[in-house]
């Protein structure tokens, strides 16, 4: 039987998971019909994943540039000024399918991936953040396991590197129950001179893989990604990759010094479709073709066809586009670090990207076809479960009789309960540059030898975006600069990770295109550009459905002197709580609604984006000018939440008191934007309430931090809190491992 | 003064502790290369911590093996200071330079926490700017840092005072409650018989730089660095 005969019995391209039309286009590209390897290549390159076929029309919305940019998307990471002939560059990336069937390595991986992203652009990787998505641990020990691998396999490979994992997130939703998400970022310091592109100039230059052998695992991952996650793909084992950190570091000690050198014209990690996608991207930069040899390629398998060569995951491997007559020169720094660094093809100038074997050619295709996936812009529908939603009205559930019960079972709830029992699993000192440390609202890396630090957040919010995803995507990016701008940061630029179901069903795409409007209606209103970032769709089970829409968001911020850096808890008794900002009757959408009445329903709380942004200018304002002593940003749990953890990290009492005809669960655990609980001694909460009162924006002191043991929160006469910091902190230390041992 | 860090494939805390010599204490520091048998001119060698070999096989099990490492036997024996931290511990107690062993955490997990340790024996090289009793905050990060030894060998220990640091709470006490990964008699880090070989597996070079807001680990650089003054000051 003839390869076309099998084709047209089989349909092969339906099985590489190309569509019939695609088919026709890419035969049209190549003005003949493809073989086996040639198909292979095209249905790695057009897939979602590496094709961003359906996220690629969207992101036209997003705003890219800005005065504190040096490098959008498209190259494997953003990079960000910071002042002093010096950059930072960051990204995430998602691996939640590989950590959907084996957690440990998934989630391992990944890691490893995002850091040879930081690591192509020239940099040295300083810290990794995480934000972690499950079902309720409480529901199934299949959760648990693939809680305790997840981190595991973050901590293991993180912590081998001796990249600190310094902060991040971990959220509970039935959602995420057939499938978690791990996302992954990395941030990575050099000198601006230090910058490497992933290019491939100069033909006749070398291309060479550095690092690890390549074998069968992660095979046609890229695709993998780009499906629903059903019982027939738990069989994509094969699919999984395996890591190995040790190499990884070698690797991240021999790039660098050989970056040193004048040797690299251009840098790419190899992630989703290895060899082809790293080659194809940095020559179609250049506008060059390559040649590459699958002969020359090390492998540690046997009789690998060419296609598996070109598409294998296998990890720790990357391309380095090297000068012609310096690859001796490569090789050696290599071999010091016992790695090797070996030819396989060479950059040329016909376009043309050529797979031989043996000097033979086994694929023909213009590099350009194999970049331009097709790109779909879809008919979105709203979901049907908003009508009902947006109907929800606070009058709809009744107001609990004891709030001091509803306070400590919020403090030891799923989403903000401390976390300790994840992050000290994690080495997040090593580098010696960690100020803040994980379970704070940012965490703060110093910068060695500079008065100045950097701010690094990961926050989503799947809730949110499920019932309103415009405003829900907006308040993500809100939050992450208020947890900035509360560190003493000023929000500098994002990256995101667009996590969602299947976008070919209505209801998902519109999920997908309000969250990116919302996102870059945010990110512009806050002057915090996109630079980069990670699209993982078809998050869904045929079980569960898909997941919520989680759109996470890896932000960026500069401390611009040490003095500056803030922290959540109160700091002396005496001092006054200023609360600024408005409260409003706002329940829809909460932490409270969702963990004490069980309703996941209502809309998000209103966000005014130019408010937003001049509050934050204001709070930046302040603290910079010494006078704010803690911060904290109102968040899940709203204000008695904050307050507690304030209290609780800083083992001090508050009393505070309201006079707001409002609900009293609405005042406590209402979660209405754009609010900040600060501290400061009596001069300076006054001379914030007159700037504040200047600038127009609501601000008020409700109370003092006393050495007391206890929180009192009263409104109008009325004690509606009173209840005991050692409670509040028994309830938000033990939250985790109580979940952890829970059978429902 | 010089001060050599030792550098093996994988070594994560090498920068960190070179940092501390060279921008903490301000004295000269360089990198000893694992294939290396020349240490020049050092008078103080720092086993730094991280995953030598990727914990292949056992943490330091490879490591020891390393040519640097016979030089670094020879330089103890003539009595030369050398501190193993976290896997340089690790390292010191697979060559035999220090005895006992380091096992899996009780916990069977990863620790990354600060510490607070007592004071044992301030009457060392490396602790003299300490007082016997004192209570110090310092990092732990590992997972291998369970400390065994046989009975008999930690009877000697505990008799000749080889106990430099002990795991704790703030108020000093040291009990089962305090040990966070089942090291016997709550051990943290030792000294062999001779006094200028120690492991410890918290890290003092991760509490010596105050803008981190931990400072308690640098009397241990401090210490040293006085102890090689006053015999660099004999030997002149």
């Amino acid at each position: 039987m003839s390869a076309k005969q099998s084709r047209v019995e089989e349909k092969l391209w339906i099985k590489a998971g190309l569509t019939d039309s695609e088919y026709e286009l890419l035969t049209s590209h190549m003005k003949r019909e493809p073989n086996t390897v040639e198909l292979a290549l095209y249905a790695q390159m057009w897939s979602e994943h590496c094709g961003y076929t359906h996220t690629r029309p969207l992101f036209k919305h997003f705003l890219t540039t800005g005065p504190r940019i040096v490098q959008g998307p498209g190259e494997n990471a953003g990079i960000v000024d910071i002042d002093d002939d010096e950059v930072i560059t960051f990204k995430l990336e998602s691996h939640n399918h590989p950590s959907a069937i084996a957690p440990f390595q998934g989630a391992a991986t990944g890691v490893g991936g995002i850091v040879r992203d930081i690591l192509a652009m020239g940099a040295y990787p300083i810290a990794s953040l995480n934000s972690l998505h499950f079902g309720h641990p409480g529901d199934a020990g299949h959760t648990r396991y693939l809680i305790s691998e997840v981190v595991h396999g973050i901590g293991e490979y993180g912590n081998c590197l001796g990249v600190p994992t310094v902060g991040g997130e971990l959220r509970f939703a039935n959602a995420y129950k057939g499938n978690p998400l791990v996302n992954a970022m990395c941030v990575g310091y050099m000198k601006k001179s230090q910058i490497k592109k992933a290019i491939a100039t100069g033909v006749g230059n070398s291309l060479m893989i550095v690092g690890n052998l390549t074998g069968r695992d992660g095979m046609g991952g890229a695709s993998f990604a780009s499906k629903d996650l059903d019982e027939e793909n738990e069989e994509d084992r094969g699919a999984i990759q395996v890591g190995d950190p040790f190499m990884e570091k070698l690797l991240i000690e021999a790039c660098l010094e050989v970056f040193e050198e004048d040797y690299v014209v251009g840098v790419q990690d190899m992630g989703a479709a290895g060899i082809l996608s790293s080659s194809v991207e940095t020559a179609s930069k250049a506008g060059n073709g390559v040649e590459i040899d699958v002969a020359l390629v090390p492998k540690r398998e046997e009789a690998m066809r060419p296609e598996e060569v070109m598409i294998s995951e296998s990890q720790e491997r990357m391309l380095l586009i090297v000068k012609k007559g310096k690859e001796e020169r490569v090789n050696k720094i290599f071999h010091k670090w016992d790695l090797h660094a070996v030819v396989i093809g060479q950059v040329t100038d016909d376009g043309i990207y050529r797979v031989l074997e043996d000097g033979k050619p086994v694929a023909e295709v213009p590099v350009w076809s194999l970049m331009e996936a097709p790109t779909y812009i879809l008919e979105g529908k709203e979901p049907a479960h908003l009508e009902k939603t947006r109907r929800f009205k606070n009058d709809d559930i009744e107001i609990p009789t004891d709030l001091n019960q509803v306070l400590l079972e919020l403090l030891g709830s799923p989403d903000i309960c401390s976390k300790e029992w994840v992050y000290r699993q994690y080495d997040h000192r090593v580098q010696m540059n960690t100020i803040v440390k994980p379970g704070s609202d940012a965490a703060i890396i110093r910068i060695k030898g500079r008065d100045k630090a950097i701010g690094m957040t990961m926050d989503s919010n799947g809730r949110y975006c499920y019932l309103n995803p415009r405003r829900g995507a907006q308040s993500i990016v809100a939050e992450s600069a208020r947890n900035q701008v509360v560190s003493g940061a000023e929000p500098i630029a994002i990256t995101d990770g667009l996590n969602f179901g299947n976008p070919e069903h209505p209801e998902v795409y519109y999920q997908l295109e309000q969250s990116i409007i919302g996102l870059s209606e945010a990110c512009r209103a806050l002057d915090t550009p996109v630079i980069g970032g990670n699209a993982s769709l078809y998050n869904q089970t045929p079980e569960f459905g898909a997941i919520y829409p989680t759109p996470i968001i890896g932000m960026v911020g500069l401390v611009k002197s040490l003095e500056h850096i803030t922290t959540m808890e109160f700091k002396n008794e005496g001092d006054f709580i200023v609360l600024v900002g408005e409260t409003k009757d706002e329940l829809g959408a909460s932490e409270y609604l969702d963990q004490i009445h069980d309703m996941i329903t209502g809309d998000v709380p209103e966000l005014d984006l130019e408010l937003e942004q001049k509050t934050q200018a204001f709070i930046l304002e302040i603290i910079r000018k010494c006078l704010v002593k803690s911060a904290h940003d109102l968040g899940d749990g709203g204000m008695a939440v904050a307050l507690a953890e304030s209290c609780l990290s800083g083992g001090l009492g508050a009393e505070v008191s309201f006079d707001l005809e409002l609900r009293s669960d609405s005042l406590l655990f209402g979660e209405s934007q754009t609010r900040f609980m600060l501290s400061a001694d009596l001069e300076a909460a006054d001379k914030i309430i007159d700037l504040a009162a200047e600038q127009g924006i609501e601000a008020a002191t409700i109370g003092r931090i006393n050495s007391g043991n206890q929180l009192i929160i009263n409104n109008l006469d009325e004690t509606l809190v009173d209840v005991s910091i050692t409670d509040c902190d028994y309830a938000f230390k033990t939250g985790f491992d109580k979940m952890m041992k829970t059978n429902k | 003064m010089n001060w050599g860090v030792l550098l093996f494939p994988g070594s994560n805390c090498a920068e960190d502790c070179f940092h501390v010599i060279d921008k903490v204490l301000g004295k000269p520091v360089s990198y000893l290369w694992h294939k290396d048998t020349e240490l020049g001119d050092v008078d103080a060698i720092i086993i730094p911590g991280g995953f030598s070999y990727g914990d292949h096989l056992r943490p330091g099990a490879i490591a020891h093996l390393s040519p640097v490492m016979t030089s670094v036997k020879a330089f103890a024996e003539k009595g030369g200071l050398v501190i193993g931290i976290c896997n340089g511990f690790q390292i010191l107690t697979e060559s035999r330079m220090l005895p006992g062993s380091l096992i899996q955490n009780k916990g069977i997990k990863f620790l990354c926490q600060d510490q607070s340790l007592r004071i044992e024996n301030a009457d060392t090289p490396f602790t003299s700017e300490y007082s016997k009793g004192d209570v110090v905050v310092l990092p732990i990060a590992h997972n291998e840092g369970n400390y065994y030894a046989k009975p008999e060998t930690i009877v000697e220990m505990e008799g000749n005072n080889q106990i430099l640091f002990r795991y704790c709470n703030v108020e000093g006490e040291v009990s089962n409650a305090t040990n966070p990964n089942g090291s016997i008699n709550n051990i943290a880090g030792i000294v062999n018989r001779t006094g200028n070989v120690v492991g410890m597996m918290p890290h003092p070079e991760r509490s010596s730089d105050a803008v981190l807001g931990l400072s308690d680990g640098k009397g241990v650089f401090v210490s040293m660095l006085k102890y090689l003054e006053v015999k660099h000051g004999k030997d002149q």
